[in-house]
């Protein structure tokens, strides 16, 4: 299984590049992964959308779509875009620490 | 006696409605089938009519040549479900009750959730081929169209038949270099995806051949609308696309009447159990095919694995037996590459399609992720086994399990 390092620690993923497990996710490794996702600083509504996104998870296990999103965060998709660009699902869903939605087969 | 209705009479409810009255004892139970429409529609036929391959007449038939005798037919749209009341509200307030559902509503094009997509320009310089009308309006109009730039749109995932768009421009390429045209078209396919195709090895393969093909790509496109006086496709991003002729595959959404019943999620699809096939809300409904939210392709040939398995696990389940039988995400597409060639690919949830040889290791004849004139063939073959042994429920020599055998990982 493939590692990285961030915020000092060695960390695995799984085949996409998300992280394998997602108890290693912090709030400073999320910084990082937003980082290397060219998102130099992680705003309140970043927060707001990586949160909505781990609570969906949590509660139904699989990451919501840019159109449940846009809907139920509390964020408009031009906004989503804005904060997440090129994707904001899967880019979001890498930050916080999720695997890549199953709704982008 | 107890009450199965199947709501849906298109590739998976058919296929249901077959295989169960085969295997039920119809002296204990009352099948029924609920669909509006008369006529059974061979899906995967829609993307040869453009291209003057297949006329309209080459993918209809009457729908109930392939209900089977015993099972009671419906005609009449779906009002809604009340599965708190084991009960289907038809168009009119007729009452079906029933002790089993099996949810087989598929999915369809919402050109309406595209901005700016229909306006007066619909039909005349903006298509779509998903719907029967839709790909005989763009016959019609390429038979006189003298070239230019043709850009071909995904809207967002999921998608019916994920390759369609592919082997519609690949179709496009051969059918325009036949008549003589190609180097006045340009060729050119936006997707929200980050590649060809929803899998990283197919992409690589299948972005190679767009290449090939003189076929430009523009990935991650999120599309905002559509500016018919531009003639440009609007990202969220404000990054435009121009085109002359715009061929999109619109949102595909499930039917309206799931949303009425309040059992779908934010695009109609039902919360399915990924590989028993029961609702994840009622232990009493089965959702196939494009209806259920299963991270699979949708597509007629996943409609057939995922009957072998809902045929097992109904007949567990309704006597009372742990389901046993585990739908893998089985899908199995043959990709029309134009000029008479064909690919084929066969993956599940986890494993991506990969090349080798199918149904038989080292023998083939398909060849999986090469282009070969076999796999047309194939392709072409299809179309009676759809009509004559896959909707009649009749099995085929294929494992609803996808095999590892004869691929290369």
């Amino acid at each position: 299984m493939p590692t990285t390092t961030l915020a000092g620690r060695t960390i695995e993923l799984d085949a996409d590049g998300h992280l394998a497990n997602l108890a290693d996710w912090n709030e400073e490794i999320a910084r990082e992964l937003a980082k290397e996702a060219g998102i130099e600083e992680l705003t309140e509504d970043h927060w707001k959308v990586i949160r909505f996104m781990r609570r969906v998870y949590e509660e139904e296990g699989d990451a919501p779509s840019i159109r449940r999103l846009t809907k139920e965060s509390g964020v408009d998709t031009k906004t989503l875009y804005k904060l997440f660009p090129k994707g904001p699902a899967k880019k979001a869903a890498k930050i916080a620490g999720l695997p890549k939605p199953k709704g982008c087969i | 006696m107890r009450k199965l209705v199947i709501l849906g009479g298109g590739t998976a409810g058919t296929m249901m409605a077959n295989k169960l009255a085969g295997a039920l004892d119809l002296d204990e139970w009352r099948i029924t089938i609920v669909d509006s429409s008369e006529t059974h529609y061979y899906q995967p036929g829609f993307l040869f009519i453009p291209f003057g391959i297949y006329t309209l007449r080459d993918v209809r038939k009457p729908r109930r040549d392939f209900f089977p005798p015993g099972v009671e037919v419906v005609s009449s749209q779906i009002d809604h479900i009340e599965p708190d009341k084991n009960r289907v509200i038809l168009a009119g307030n007729a009452v079906l009750p029933y002790d089993y559902l099996i949810i087989a509503t598929g999915c369809k094009i919402r050109p309406d959730e595209v901005e700016g997509l229909v306006d007066e320009e619909w039909g005349k310089s903006k298509f779509e081929f998903y719907t029967p009308q839709g790909a005989e309006t763009l016959r019609r109009f390429f038979k006189s169209w003298e070239g230019g730039r043709l850009v071909l749109h995904i809207a967002e995932m999921p998608i019916k038949c994920p390759v369609a768009p592919l082997e519609f421009l690949f179709l496009a390429d051969s059918y325009f270099t036949e008549i003589g045209i190609r180097d006045k078209v340009d060729l050119h396919l936006v997707t929200p995806l980050p590649g060809a195709f929803t899998r990283p090895r197919a992409a690589a393969i299948l972005g190679d051949f767009l290449e090939k093909k003189n076929i430009h790509l523009t990935t991650e496109f999120g599309i905002q609308r559509v500016d018919s006086e531009k003639k440009a496709l609007v990202s969220w991003e404000e990054d435009e696309v121009p085109y002359d002729v715009l061929v999109s595959i619109p949102t595909n959404m499930g039917d309206e009447c799931i949303k009425r019943s309040g059992m779908g999620n934010e695009l109609n699809f039902v919360p399915t159990d990924k590989e028993t096939l029961l609702s994840r809300d009622f232990d009493n409904i089965f959702v196939i095919g494009d209806a259920t939210n299963l991270p699979s392709s949708k597509a007629g040939s996943v409609a057939h694995f995922q009957s072998d398995i809902l045929l097992e696990n109904f007949l567990d389940h309704t006597d009372g037996r742990p389901m046993r039988a585990k739908f893998d995400g089985h899908a199995n597409c043959f990709i029309e590459s134009g000029f008479g060639r064909g690919m084929l690919i066969d993956f599940n949830y986890d494993v991506e399609p990969l090349p080798g040889k199918f149904p038989f290791p080292g023998v083939g004849p398909f060849s999986l992720l090469e282009e070969t004139k076999m796999n047309h063939y194939g392709k072409i073959l299809f179309r009676w086994m759809y009509w004559h042994v896959l909707l009649k429920g009749a099995e085929l020599p294929l494992e609803p399990q996808m095999s590892m055998a004869g691929k290369r990982p």
